[in-house]
């Protein structure tokens, strides 16, 4: 076995120093019946790189990525080129394996990288702060709405008919357990404004809401000024949470802290991570510091050493599962280290030139994609105001058009079919992402195929 | 009020001089280089990316165009790369040398995981892709899904949990599904007092009381005592096995047999799963529900804490309640997600999602290389091996270190020591700082709670003999100090990057983001 | 003015139908050094053994009993800005709030300086 060191002399001079007979017997506290004699019936037995590299290659070859076809996917995750040097970066052993930094002295690399990583996010956002990270959007839309209880002392939760339908299934499955309420509502493709309900949230934030969790852009593309949203919160006593599912956009619109967010979350994927078929991502998580004690995650933090040298530490720990167990305020343990890095050296290489002209050019290209495929016969384009994605309502159902489109080699969209089964209404509609790495070719090859699966 | 005696001194208690260096005009010394923060550099306006100008449009962003600037630092790729690798030497690693982190299990990351995992057929397909394009993807989940059911001989297992806690979770959330489906509201959940953090944190995440259980002199779970609380409020234990002692729980039958006998489920934290790989399946002990910490038994990278990833395998009893979405084979050998869309019918009890997408694809992929690479036989001496390296390190180190358990038979994957027989004034901390200047990543320290001054080391298989033994030997060298008293190792360590760092500073006045007195302007 | 100790180290120094509470010398030496001081809300009700504040050091965070039931009546403000004193001054300018006492028999059952003293010692 090309991974395991010890050769039988080895185990033979070991198990003497022991004072074991044979390695049986160190495995004698377990009870006779579950002791397995030999390898497991069935299984192969180990195999050489080349065979393995053969059949994951082969099991590769059977999926149809993104590279090789016009592709339109966002809805949560996102393509974007990632500079080459990201990646070599994080496969640096001291990086790629080491283990979460509990002994500072040696682990100044990943904490510092940490800190930066806290401090980017925290200004991408409009935040005061930033922790180093979730999971993912998902899961850290969901400790954002615990986070909202604890502080406020409140159990009801109001959420954006806008927010990705996933993340409100996951809320819906915690709150089941948990005993928070929660208040959701199904988008619409309401023209100009689409999954915007501006008005029932104002309506429904009362004197027992602990939060109003909003995503911007919103799931059908949809950007929004949050401003009032926040102030009616405020007044109420309550918190706004707001998600973003596409940081990009940020280098174009507005933080959420500038407008009035307490709490921001987000899913980091499009910066430096890669689509991976949904994972692993990297959850972003940002409040105002007074917060700060209320906030899961691990959190690195400035310090000295003994000799007065700057260096960096994990802090704040006493708020964590491995210190307050039960009273903890999450259970989280791993965060998404190395996913962040690889956020935070993307986010370098942009700086706040790169960011602003990717998402000039993403919003140039999405708008001119919009215009194209609104001149489809029988296409609508639904969003007045967007970013880098926006909603079709097409003249037929569209699940089958993508799956259509998807047999001719093009991946054109996400259908609300998909995502919000069952609901007629939503039948129809197509949401297009459509970032830097979509050619006007890309477009237009959409939209002839578009045209010709309408007219069929 | 509770007392804890983990208040241990968290900043430096001396001031000697690390050894005698010259000092130099940069601060670096020789191959360890000082690297300051990205936010630190005068000019905010560079960029390691080349973007062509955006085509003139007319914009659609509804009035809310960025106005002020965010303070984003950029560097140019050669700026980066240095940045960065720097940055980068200054972290111990597996790559380096021995890890020997109990419960964490760092053993090396085999590069072809690496490689095939950045397959453009795996790492370039989105979540949401029709699954007709994505059925090699959804065949990686399938296979690995069955060879971790195989080799925990278990029913079921839900693939997308996202990290250890996130699975334990999956597996208290099925349990309290289970419960309500039979219309019990039990409402408590125990634990052992020597559990990890998580376990406790994770039952009050969804809802639980917890009550502790307490240990045996030998370090077991007291089944009397366990058997005596079992009752109709208990909903199910959270057992670890092989234990955060490194001992496997003789009794875990027994166990299973008495909460199942009062209406209970058994969920075991697999952290410690790779002692038994290949040579115990846990469903032969009658486990309900168990995580698999594919960052620690399958190898696949901690990354500097995380991404993790922890597929939950479960019984008969739970399989009905697991979250969606998930694989499923279907009769002409193509694979179908099953979502919410129709958990109706295929999946009625699922207790819901509990992540946006599949799970940690790129781990999976990873994972099932590491899998395939080691086979059958493979894994079996994965285990055999990793037991083996850890007795080795006890029987070498229990005449210098106390062995609190040592005298009850072999341990499992991880060896466990005390603090006792060390110097008055000398602990635990000083022995990881010396062991840092012998060139090694401390042993986990102060961890179980239920042993004074722990020091669990786990050296796992894909140790070298010859590691091993510079191990101990370095090990031997720093006890002998702490137990003599050498004041010296007080100011360990003196040759890292850093020496001790306050973490009573840090903690007191928390600096969690870089503040500049003015933020540069951005170019507009 | 007496104080008095309770076994969970905690003091309570009464004075006419108020009483100061704060944690005993003993305690902040075990704890190391405090980080963090969660105080009570002025106007809250804390019940004889319940959960009151929570005291912090990097490594712990440690619940303090109210030694008696009553209502808090001021909070020790100092701490928020500088949790050291707890560490310096843990019976003095340390202390964590003050109490409005709802039964003052309960002190009865609390220790004296030199019971306390004894306490710790067979610890």
């Amino acid at each position: 076995m090309r991974y395991l060191p010890l050769t039988d002399a080895d185990r033979s001079a070991m198990l003497a120093r022991i004072g074991a007979a044979s390695i049986d017997d160190l495995f004698a506290d377990v009870p006779e019946a579950a002791r397995l004699a030999g390898p497991i019936a069935g299984l192969p037995a180990h195999a050489s790189e080349l065979a393995v590299e053969r059949h994951m290659s082969r099991l590769a070859r059977r999926n149809l990525s993104a590279g090789e076809a016009p592709f339109f996917l966002g809805c949560g995750a996102y393509r974007h080129h990632v500079p080459a040097s990201v990646d070599h970066l994080i496969q640096r052993g001291e990086f790629l394996t080491s283990y979460t930094p509990y002994q500072p002295e040696i682990a100044q690399g990943t904490l510092q990288a940490l800190f930066e990583f806290q401090t980017q996010v925290a200004r991408l956002f409009g935040c005061d702060v930033a922790n180093a990270s979730m999971y993912d959007g998902s899961t850290a839309c969901w400790e954002a709405i615990t986070m909202a209880r604890r502080v406020t002392k409140r159990a009801k939760a109001v959420l954006s008919a806008g927010l990705h339908p996933h993340y409100v299934s996951l809320a819906k499955t915690m709150a089941r357990f948990t005993g928070d309420r929660l208040d959701v509502a199904i988008p619409d493709l309401t023209p100009g404004a689409p999954g915007d309900d501006m008005a029932r949230l104002l309506a429904a934030i009362d004197g027992e809401t602990s939060c109003v969790v909003v995503q911007n852009p919103n799931i059908l593309g949809h950007v929004a000024d949050l401003s009032e949203l926040a102030a009616r919160a405020h007044e109420k006593g309550a918190l706004l949470v707001v998600v973003v599912t596409e940081p990009v956009a940020l280098g174009a619109i507005r933080s959420p802290g500038e407008m009035g967010a307490d709490i921001v979350v987000g899913e980091g994927q499009s910066i430096g991570v890669g689509l991976n078929f949904g994972g692993p991502y990297v959850g972003l998580f940002a409040c105002a510091e007074k917060h700060v004690r209320q906030m899961p995650g691990r959190l690195a933090g400035v310090t000295a050493d003994a000799d007065g040298q700057r260096g960096f530490v994990l802090t704040l720990s006493t708020r964590e599962q491995h210190i307050r167990r039960e009273k903890a305020t999450s259970n989280i343990c791993t965060n998404a280290g190395l996913c962040a890095l690889a956020f935070s050296i993307h986010l370098t290489l942009l700086g706040e030139t790169g960011l602003r002209r990717l998402a000039e050019l993403n919003h140039a290209g999405a708008v001119a994609a919009a215009e194209r495929l609104a001149r489809v016969p029988g296409v609508e384009l639904v969003n007045g105001a967007f970013f880098n994605e926006f909603t079709l309502k097409l003249p037929r159902e569209a699940r089958p058009v993508v799956r259509s489109l998807a047999d001719k080699g093009i991946l054109g969209g996400v259908s609300l079919g998909r995502l919000y089964p069952g609901e007629a209404s939503l039948a129809g509609g197509l949401v297009v992402a459509v970032t830097e790495t979509a050619s006007g070719e890309d477009v237009e090859t959409l939209a002839q195929a578009l045209e010709a699966e309408i007219a069929a | 009020m509770s007392m804890n005696s983990e208040g241990r001194v968290t900043r430096p208690e001396t001031t000697v001089a690390a050894a005698q260096a010259p000092a130099t005009f940069t601060g670096n010394r020789a191959l360890m280089l000082e690297e300051g923060l990205i936010f630190e550099r005068d000019d905010y306006a560079r960029t390691g990316v080349d973007l062509p100008e955006a085509p003139r449009v007319a914009g659609r962003l509804g009035g809310l165009e960025r106005s002020r600037p965010i303070g984003l630092p950029g560097l140019t790729e050669p700026e980066a790369v240095r940045h960065y690798t720097r940055l980068s030497r200054q972290n111990y690693a597996i790559d380096l040398g021995l890890f020997p982190l109990g419960s964490c299990t760092m053993k090396h990351n085999p590069r072809l995981n690496e490689k095939m995992a950045r397959l453009p057929g795996f790492a370039d397909i989105h979540p949401l892709a029709p699954v007709d394009t994505v059925q090699g993807a959804l065949a990686v989940i399938d296979e690995l899904a069955q060879w971790l059911i195989t080799l925990t001989g278990m029913h079921a297992v839900a693939m997308s949990p996202k990290a250890g806690a996130h699975g334990e979770l999956c597996g208290l959330l099925a349990i309290r599904a289970a419960h309500d489906a039979a219309g019990s509201d039990r409402s408590v959940i125990l634990v052992p007092e020597s559990a990890h953090g998580t376990n406790p944190a994770t039952a009050a995440f969804c809802g639980y009381k917890v009550e502790n259980i307490p240990a045996t002199a030998d370090g077991r779970v007291d089944l009397a005592a366990l058997t005596a609380r079992l009752g109709p409020d208990v909903a199910g234990v959270m057992i670890t096995n092989p234990n955060t002692c490194g001992l496997f729980e003789r009794d875990m039958k027994r166990i299973s047999d008495a909460v199942h006998a009062a209406g209970g489920y058994v969920y075991c934290d697999g952290a410690n799963f790779n002692a038994i790989v290949g040579r115990v399946r846990p469903g032969d002990l009658g486990i309900d529900a168990m995580h698999i910490n594919l960052h620690k038994t399958f190898s696949t990278p901690h990354g500097g804490g995380g991404p993790g990833s922890g597929p939950v395998v479960l019984s008969e009893a739970l399989a009905p309640y697991a979250p969606l979405p998930f694989v499923a084979r279907q009769a002409d050998g193509s694979f179908k997600l099953v979502e919410e869309e129709t958990a109706g019918e295929d999946h009625p009890g699922s207790f819901g999602r509990m992540t946006a997408f599949h799970g940690q694809m790129g781990m999976f992929t990873r994972a099932l290389t590491y899998i395939l690479s080691h086979g059958a036989d493979g894994l079996r001496q994965v285990s055999e091996d990793a037991v083996l390296n850890a007795n080795y390190v006890l029987r070498s180190l229990d005449d210098l270190l106390d062995a609190p358990f040592g005298d009850s038979g072999p341990c499992m994957h991880e060896a466990l020591f005390s603090d006792e027989g060390l110097a008055q004034g000398f602990t635990t901390l000083d022995i990881a700082k010396g062991l840092i200047d012998e060139g090694f990543h401390p042993m986990t320290m102060y961890f179980p709670l239920v042993v004074h001054g722990a020091m669990l080391i786990e050296p796992t298989e894909t140790e070298s003999k010859a590691a091993l033994d510079q191990f101990i030997g370095a090990l031997r060298s720093v006890a002998s100090r702490a137990r003599a008293g050498d004041e010296a190792l007080k100011a360990a360590p003196a040759l890292a990057p850093r020496r001790r760092l306050d973490e009573t500073a840090a903690a007191r006045k928390p600096v969690l983001v870089w503040k500049d007195d003015a933020l540069p302007q951005a170019a507009e | 003015m007496t104080t008095y100790f309770t076994e969970d180290h905690e003091w309570i120094t009464v004075n006419g139908g108020t009483a100061t509470v704060g944690i005993t010398d003993y305690a902040q030496a075990q704890l190391g050094d405090i980080v963090f001081v969660e105080l009570p809300a002025a106007g809250a009700n804390v019940a004889k053994g319940g959960e009151a504040a929570v005291v912090e050091s990097v490594k712990a965070a440690s619940d303090v009993f109210a030694p008696v039931t009553g209502t808090v009546s001021e909070v020790n403000a100092a701490l928020e800005e500088d949790p050291a004193l707890v560490n310096s001054a843990p019976e003095g300018d340390g202390w964590f709030f003050k109490l409005a006492l709802a039964d003052p028999a309960e002190l009865e059952g609390l220790m004296d300086a030199a019971a306390y003293k004894a306490f710790c010692e067979g610890l």
